[in-house]
C-alpha cells in the first residue's frame, strides 16, 4: 500500500489544500498538485484498468509519462494518462475495463 | 530436413525473408523441399512493414483480368491457409472476411468507382465476383459512423482482413517447424548458375560464403531489381511510400475492413492513405500524416477523438503497372522472381499454389501474363 512520505506530510497542511473528486463515483480526496496517478495512490487504488487485449490489471508504475500503465478515463475521455494530469476539483476519474470506447 | 543435401546443397533458395519469401518458403518445406531461406538485417528495405493487412479483391486487375483471377483465388482459398497454420503453430492470424467497402466523398468519385468496377468485369476471361454500388443510407445501415460528407461507396463480401504482424511471425514459426533453414544477415551479393544449381555469394561479416541450391527464388522485394538480371530475368520494381497511422486500441466499432481505414483485431484502428514517389526515403513527413488524418476523419469523425500511438512511412514495392511477376528464367532454368504488391491477400496463393509448383519444377502456361516480357514491348517507331 502507499503512503505519502511523512515529511511532506508535516511540510504541508493536508487538510486545508485538499481536493475533492470522484473515483468511478466515489467521493475521494487528494492535496492540490497531486497527479490523477498520485492521487489514485494516495486512495487506495492500485489498479486502475484492465489490458485491452489480455485482460490483465495494470496501475501507475512510471509516473512520468512513460509507460501509459495508469490510463483511465477523466471527465468522460477515455485513455487520459493519470500521471501526466493535475487532479482538480469536481474531477469525475473512473477506472476502465478493457479497451476504450471510440464514443468516450 | 534440417540438414541440406548434397554437401551444403538445397534444394531450394528462397531470398526474402518477408512475407512474399515466408509463404513462398512454406509451401516450398510443405511440399517436402529443403529450403534455405536467406534474409537481410534489419535495416533492409522492408515492405512488409508497410503492409495494411487487407485480404482484397474488389477493384483490382483492371487491365489484367488474370490478376483479378488470382486475386479471387487468393481470397477463396485465405481461410483455409489460416486454418492450416493454426493447427500447425497453434497462433491465430486473425482472417476475417467481413466484406469490405470504399466509401466515397463525392458523387462524381462514386461514379468513377462504379465505372471502373464495370470495366474491370467486362473485361475477356474475368471471373465474376459478388459487389454492390450503395448510397449513402445502404452504406450507412452497414457503416453507422460514416461523416456527413460520404456519399455512398462499393462493398464487396470476398473482402476481408487479417493480422499481418502475426502472420509474418506464424509464417517464421511454421518454417522453422518445417525445417526450413532461415538465414538472417544473408545478404545476397552475387547468384551464379553453374552446373545445372545456383551458387548465392552472401555479404561478408562473419555470415559470408556461400549457398547452393538446385533452384533459387527471388522473392527479395526491393531488392529484386538488383538480383533478378544475375539470372536472366528482370524485376523492374520501383519503391511507392505510404503513411500508416495506427491509434490506441477501441473496443469493436468498425465492423467492416475499408481500403484506407480498418480496425485490427486487436482494437487499434490502422489509417494508411497516401501514394508519394520519393524514392528509397522513409522519413515520417508530418503534412503527409496530418493530410490523411484529416480525410480519415471526414469518412469517420469519431476518429477525431481517438489518440494516435504511432506513426511511420513505409515503401510498397511496385512493378511499371503495379500487377505482379511470377517467372521462370529462361537462361537460367530453376531460376525464379516473385515479386508483388499485395503481399498479405496473395500469401494463401504463394503458399499453396505457387510453391508447389516451383517444387514440381515449372510454372506452367498460366502463368505467361504474369512474365515480366509484359515491359519489353520494342517501342513503336
Amino acid at each position: 500500500m502507499f503512503r505519502r512520505l511523512p515529511e511532506i506530510e508535516t511540510a504541508l497542511n493536508a487538510a486545508a489544500e485538499a481536493v475533492a473528486f470522484t473515483i468511478d463515483g466515489r467521493p475521494a480526496k487528494a492535496r492540490a498538485g497531486d497527479s490523477v496517478a498520485a492521487a489514485l495512490l494516495a486512495n487506495g487504488v492500485t489498479a486502475c484498468r484492465n489490458t485491452p487485449v489480455s485482460g490483465a490489471a495494470r496501475g501507475p508504475y512510471c509516473m512520468m509519462g512513460i509507460c501509459f500503465d495508469c490510463l483511465v478515463t477523466i471527465d468522460g475521455t477515455g485513455n487520459r494518462q493519470g500521471c501526466q494530469v493535475r487532479v482538480s476539483p469536481g474531477m469525475a476519474v473512473e477506472t476502465q475495463n478493457g479497451k476504450r470506447e471510440v464514443e468516450r | 530436413m534440417t540438414q541440406p543435401r548434397r554437401g551444403g546443397e538445397y534444394d531450394v533458395a528462397v531470398i526474402g525473408g518477408g512475407l512474399v519469401g515466408s509463404a513462398l518458403a512454406w509451401g516450398l518445406a510443405r511440399s517436402g523441399q529443403t529450403v534455405a531461406m536467406l534474409d537481410e538485417g534489419d535495416i533492409a528495405v522492408r515492405p512488409s512493414r508497410g503492409n495494411f493487412a487487407l485480404v482484397w479483391v474488389q477493384g483490382k486487375g483492371l487491365g489484367m483480368s488474370d490478376y483479378a483471377g488470382w486475386t479471387k483465388k487468393s481470397s477463396d482459398d485465405w481461410g483455409g491457409f489460416a486454418d492450416l497454420l493454426y493447427q500447425q503453430t497453434g497462433l491465430d492470424v486473425a482472417y476475417r472476411r467481413p466484406g469490405g467497402f470504399m466509401p466515397m466523398l463525392s458523387e462524381e468519385d462514386l461514379q468513377a468507382r462504379a465505372n471502373a468496377m464495370m470495366r474491370l468485369h467486362n473485361q475477356p476471361d474475368m471471373i465474376p465476383y459478388p459487389y454492390e454500388v450503395m448510397d449513402r443510407e445502404t452504406l450507412r445501415k452497414e457503416l453507422p459512423f460514416i461523416g456527413p460528407e460520404v456519399v455512398g461507396g462499393t462493398y464487396c463480401p470476398l473482402d476481408g482482413h487479417c493480422n499481418s504482424l502475426r502472420l509474418l511471425r506464424t509464417l517464421h514459426k511454421g518454417i522453422g517447424m518445417l525445417g526450413v533453414d532461415y538465414r538472417p544477415n544473408h545478404r545476397v551479393e552475387r547468384i551464379e548458375h553453374r552446373d545445372g544449381g545456383f551458387r548465392m555469394a552472401i555479404a561478408g561479416n562473419g555470415a559470408g560464403g556461400e549457398i547452393r541450391a538446385g533452384k533459387v527464388v527471388i522473392a527479395a522485394g526491393h531488392d529484386g531489381a538488383r538480383l533478378a538480371p544475375m539470372v536472366g530475368l528482370s524485376a523492374p520494381v520501383r519503391p511507392q511510400r505510404g503513411h500508416v497511422i495506427v491509434t490506441e486500441k477501441t473496443a469493436p466499432f468498425l465492423h467492416h475492413p475499408t481500403v484506407y481505414i480498418r480496425q485490427t483485431d486487436e482494437g487499434g484502428v490502422m489509417i494508411g492513405d497516401s501514394f508519394e514517389e520519393a524514392g528509397f526515403d522513409t522519413t515520417l513527413q508530418p503534412g503527409v500524416s496530418s493530410a490523411i488524418a484529416e480525410r480519415a476523419i471526414r469518412f469517420f469523425p469519431l476518429l477525431g477523438k481517438l489518440n494516435v500511438v504511432r506513426s511511420w512511412a513505409a515503401l510498397r514495392v511496385l512493378t511499371p503497372d503495379g500487377f505482379p511477376i511470377y517467372e521462370e528464367s529462361k537462361t537460367a532454368p530453376g531460376a525464379f522472381v516473385a515479386t508483388c504488391h499485395s503481399g498479405v491477400t496473395l500469401a494463401a496463393n504463394h503458399a499453396l499454389t505457387l510453391a508447389p509448383l516451383i517444387a514440381a519444377g515449372g510454372l506452367g502456361d498460366r502463368f505467361t501474363p504474369f512474365s515480366a516480357r509484359r515491359f519489353h514491348v520494342p517501342q513503336a517507331a
